[in-house]
């Protein structure tokens, strides 16, 4: 106990409980829900560590990755679960982890060679929008010529809205900012977080949602439902890789350990798919469930390098901003 | 020389207004010391900056321009249902904001109801994004706060007045020269100033209704700065603007106003002689309609979207309404102890007040992150996620509640202080004898509105998040997240029942035991 | 004995010069034009203002600092005098003890001055459900339980009509005699002064005269009262 926590002090007075060792590993709320993979995961991991897995939970990853800063050295976590590949240059600046040691073959569209970060889960970002819509766009010109209604989500407060940023600047370079003064017009209009837009687009305020090419998995597999579909790009899509990381200044190095290596085992990587609606980093045993291999699948998976990753995002932040606030 | 003694205890709401502003300012003070850049505001803040305070202005100017119309018929009018339409109304004021956005799309938005009924005409479309719509929201969230401030002005004068205005056979243009303007004189700069304050860290619905970052406020400028670039620097520095334009506008009100209140007495529709004809009668009840329809049809939208959803709730939901209830019950409590006390100070030293604007104008992401950073070194923040929601809430509505007592607390003190003083009755028998019960349905007022606004708000709980004890927001947004529309549909039903619900028990209660 | 000595009263930039003396068991009509300073007496002697040079006097102690409800006074103002919200018996009982935790020797102590003013059965009732006279019969009875050696009333019977005013001070004239309470009573109705006062404060323009005899003094009135009483 790194803390004179008053609540912990009472709860730890069992005997049998306080030789329990504990890991904590913090991660994004809606990891942790009953629909989530949480539940399952500890439930699995528990079976094999002899330990207490616990989850702390903050908003979403950018929030995750602020709480880590805020503590610093000081921090209770000894795994941290849910940042992606736009945080990890500034998640390796802090100094706060430790590598890995996880040796795994990866079924990701990129190749992963990093000795900190393990992926999880990925994903492309996606328009979404519903089967019945006319003439769906190939690419970001067209849809910039179409009179079609997007809603998208601010870079600056959520993950979505960042990757569709970095998603333009990756296939259009320099020409990002007419693409998006093109696009300017079929905006409806920009979201704080994803939820927002994605229940607007559902209420029917627009045409297509920026989301996820697994988010018409949901719609498949939990309600039946097949009218959701993601429209292909042909540009490619962007991707968005969520990784897990243990803390140098983890009081449980070998046990943090363990879970980083759990993470790439068909325990873990089974439980993603219909919980987190992402795409599991190592492909389980049984396969996918039915529903993702429908899925429209990029013809071109884009990702900026990480090391290039934050300059390009300030700049391409400065042409969304002069680009949209005409 | 302290002879001129009151029985009212300084003390305890110097006490309380120095440990809400010590709070504050702790939390402020913690994220600029973990500053790792220099204090400055980057270009664009300035642009957010003036996109908030224009915003604001016109969001407060509306709310109040149509406030005082739909304040004066229902302060003249009497019918049946005015006391539930008055409670009704005040929902949009307590609801999260998700929710309300989705309500107000329902309607408003390019698929909503509006432009359905406009279709059917052959009409073309409205648009909603904008300026105008961000307006237009605030105006939703905040006419009925301003109408029920404003209507206590109305009540406020005495009865006698309009007699006397009858005798003169003064016409409804002279009742309004001679009472009502010097009234609204009085009341509508408070009120402009407390529309202002809120508006000025609005974000999700700026940004939503406004359609684009030209949206910007200075609260997702803070966002921005906390989480993009992690410059808490920046973030503090656009707090304090934050909490200058606040305390700005509050002085400049006060300057302009004095005091006005808003009490709890709206039960009455004082009798007038004025605007008895035929024509003005359906003008006003044209305008209560109105109002009702602009207020009531985004939450029969929220009803209607949330009776479906009712049915696919998970268990979890009923968890998370106890939970939030707790929640209330805790915010409301410390809600009540810093404001009895704050307010009977405030009696005396009306300076006191502007300490509980504090609640309003510090950006809760940043208080949040301060208090974060206070609390972490000596305890765990998800063992104390509960009584840190329930301080941050009942900070969020520690200038409401003030508002509602400050006026009555100083006219029982200006009334009973010198038998009081007579009797040698101390600052405690006072306050238990006369204060607490003649106050009681302010009391009962400022706690429904605390209970339903903590209900309802997400507040710093981010930070604090105890995975199993998720409150009935939280819970909201997790269904969402989880792409469960119609479940967190349905908990937003629920939400704004228990919101509701909360407000008229205490705010009935509260009058039902006075005396 | 009750003594003003070399007194100006502060309320709120309005000065009132006062050196004088009541004694004992006195009863005393304080009469003036509007504005004179008549309440601003009452008010400095209850405690309600501040002196700014001289001191007022109990006896030997001297009562200049003491809080009002520390002073030897029971007040009744012109408004005000009952707790719209308490029953009459405990506005009453208040004058025993002003927390109201009273014993069953002091509830009957309460039955009592209530039946001594004439409100036998009315204990239980609010202030707003008695009639104006009863209402200041109300607040009487808890000024008798007070029981302090000095009276001031300032006009609190001014809204009652002409015969339940001179019935009220007749009580109250009764009461002071049997408790043996001096009483200091503002009145612009001189026939108040006559009817229950011996003595009489004539506060004109800033300074308030010490008491002289009624009588006398209406038989030869001095030029401020010929003015004042026209």
């Amino acid at each position: 106990m790194k803390h004179l926590t008053f609540a912990a002090g009472v709860l730890c007075a069992t005997g049998a409980l306080a030789q329990t060792p504990e890991l904590t590993v913090y991660t994004y709320d809606s990891f942790v829900t009953e629909w989530g993979p949480g539940p399952q995961i500890e439930t699995a991991f528990e079976a094999t560590c002899g330990c207490d897995l616990k989850f702390v939970t903050a908003g979403d990853g950018a929030a995750l990755m602020a709480r880590i800063r805020l503590e610093g050295e000081r921090t209770e976590a000894d795994v941290v679960l849910g940042l992606d590949t736009n945080l990890t240059a500034a998640a390796r600046a802090t100094g706060l982890f430790a590598p890995s040691g996880v040796e795994a073959e990866y079924d990701l569209p990129v190749d992963w060679a990093d000795d900190t970060f393990v992926p999880y889960d990925w994903g492309y970002f996606a328009f979404v929008h519903k089967t019945d819509l006319k003439a769906v766009p190939q690419d970001f010109l067209e849809l910039g010529r179409s009179d079609l209604k997007i809603i998208i989500q601010d870079p600056r407060s959520s993950t979505p809205g960042l990757g569709l940023l970095l998603w333009v600047k990756a296939a259009y370079g320099d020409q990002a900012a007419q693409v998006w003064a093109d696009l300017s017009d079929n905006i409806v209009t920009v979201s704080k977080g994803w939820s927002e837009a994605y229940g607007l687009f559902l209420e029917g305020e627009a045409d297509m949602v920026l989301s996820y090419t697994t988010s018409p998995a949901y719609h498949i597999i939990a309600e039946s439902d097949l009218t959701k579909e993601a429209a292909a790009f042909d540009e490619g899509h962007y991707m968005q890789i969520e990784v897990a990381a243990r803390l140098a200044a983890s009081d449980q190095p070998e046990l943090a350990q363990r879970f980083l290596q759990f993470i790439t085992t068909d325990a873990f990587q089974s439980v993603i798919p219909t919980t987190n609606w992402m795409y599991p980093a190592v492909t389980p045993e049984a396969g996918l469930p039915e529903g993702f291999n429908d899925l429209v699948e990029p013809y071109k998976s884009l990702l900026i390098p990480e090391a290039e990753a934050e300059t390009a995002r300030d700049a391409a932040l400065v042409e969304w901003l002069s680009a949209l606030s005409r | 020389m302290a002879v001129r003694a009151e029985p009212v205890a300084l003390w305890p709401g110097l006490v309380a207004a120095v440990l809400v502003a010590a709070t504050m300012l702790a939390a402020l003070t913690a994220v600029a010391l973990r500053a790792e850049t220099q204090l400055g505001l980057a270009p664009q803040d300035w642009s957010a900056i003036r996109f908030t305070v224009v915003q604001a202005a016109l969001s407060a100017l509306f709310s109040v321009a149509l406030a005082i119309p739909v304040a004066r018929a229902l302060a003249r009018r009497s019918f049946a249902g005015r006391g539930v339409l008055i409670t009704l109304l005040g929902a949009p004021f307590i609801l999260p904001v998700i929710v309300a956005v989705l309500g107000l799309l329902a309607v408003f938005g390019r698929g909503g109801w509006l432009n359905a009924a406009l279709g059917v005409f052959g009409l073309p479309p409205l648009g909603i994004y904008g300026l105008h719509g961000v307006v237009l929201a605030h105006v939703f969230f905040n006419l009925p706060l301003a109408t029920r401030l404003i209507l206590q002005g109305w009540q406020e004068i005495p009865a006698e007045r309009f007699r006397l205005a009858a005798q003169l056979a003064a016409s409804s243009r002279d009742v309004h020269r001679l009472l009502e303007r010097p009234m609204l004189l009085r009341t509508a700069p408070g009120v402009l100033a407390l529309v202002f304050a809120i508006c000025l860290t609005s974000f999700a619905v700026a940004l939503t209704l406004g359609g684009g970052p030209k949206a910007t406020t200075i609260e997702l400028a803070i966002y921005q700065a906390f989480r993009f670039d992690f410059d808490l620097g920046r973030a503090t520095l656009l707090s304090l603007v934050q909490i200058a334009l606040t305390l700005g506008a509050a002085t400049l009100a006060l300057g302009v106003s004095g005091q006005a209140g808003f009490g709890a007495g709206l039960g009455r529709v004082v009798q007038r002689w004025d605007a008895q004809g035929a024509v003005r009668k359906a003008l006003d009840a044209a305008l209560i309609l109105l109002a009702a329809l602009f207020l009531l049809t985004p939450l029969a939208a929220i009803t209607a979207s949330g009776l479906q959803g009712l049915a696919h709730l998970p268990s979890s939901v009923s968890k998370a309404c106890f939970v939030s209830a707790v929640v209330a019950c805790l915010s409301t409590l410390v809600l009540l102890a810093l404001a009895l006390p704050i307010a009977f100070a405030a009696a005396k030293v009306p300076l006191v007040e502007h300490v509980g604007l504090l609640g309003l104008a510090v950006s809760p992401l940043v208080l949040g992150a301060g208090l974060f950073l206070v609390i972490n070194p000596i305890a765990s923040p998800a063992g104390l996620a509960l009584p840190v929601t329930a301080l941050v809430n009942a900070l969020m509505a520690l200038p409401f509640a003030l508002r509602i007592l400050i006026p009555k607390a100083r006219e029982e003190v200006r009334l009973h202080a010198r038998l009081a003083a007579t009797l040698n009755m101390g600052a405690g028998q006072f306050f238990r004898l006369i204060l607490l019960p003649r106050l009681r349905p302010q009391i009962g007022f400022a706690a429904g509105l605390a209970a339903a606004l903590s209900m309802g708000d997400l507040g710093v709980i981010a930070l604090f998040a105890d995975p199993e004890t998720a409150t009935l927001p939280l819970q909201i947004y997790r269904l969402m997240a989880a792409y469960r529309m119609e479940a967190a549909a349905g908990a937003a039903l629920l939400l704004l029942v228990m919101s509701v619900g909360a407000f008229w028990l205490c705010d009935k209660g509260g009058r039902l035991a006075a005396p | 004995m009750l003594r003003l000595e070399n007194a100006r009263i502060d309320n709120g930039g309005f000065f009132l010069d006062a050196d004088l003396t009541v004694e004992p068991g006195q009863r005393v009509a304080v009469i003036g034009p509007s504005g004179a300073g008549k309440s601003t007496l009452l008010g400095a002697i209850a405690g309600f203002y501040p002196l700014t040079r001289g001191r007022i006097l109990w006896g030997d102690s001297d009562i200049t600092y003491a809080a009002p409800g520390k002073r030897p006074v029971a007040m009744l103002f012109q408004d005000g005098n009952l707790f719209p919200h308490l029953t009459v018996a405990q506005n009453a009982g208040l004058g025993i003890r002003s927390d109201l935790r009273l014993d069953a020797k002091q509830k009957a102590r309460v039955d009592e001055a209530l039946a001594r003013v004439g409100l036998h059965d009315l204990g239980d009732r609010k202030p707003a459900e008695l009639s104006g006279g009863q209402q200041s019969r109300a607040a009487l009875a808890r000024v008798l339980l007070q029981d302090r050696p000095l009276l001031l009333l300032d006009e609190p019977f001014a809204a009652l009509g002409p015969a339940l005013k001179a019935e009220m001070l007749d009580l109250v004239a009764t009461l002071a005699t049997e408790t043996g309470a001096a009483l200091l009573m503002v009145s612009h109705d001189p026939t108040d002064a006559r009817r229950i006062a011996r003595q009489v404060i004539l506060v004109t323009d800033g300074h308030a005269a010490p008491p002289a005899e009624t009588k006398a003094l209406f038989a030869n009135p001095p030029k401020a009262l010929r003015e004042y009483l026209g």
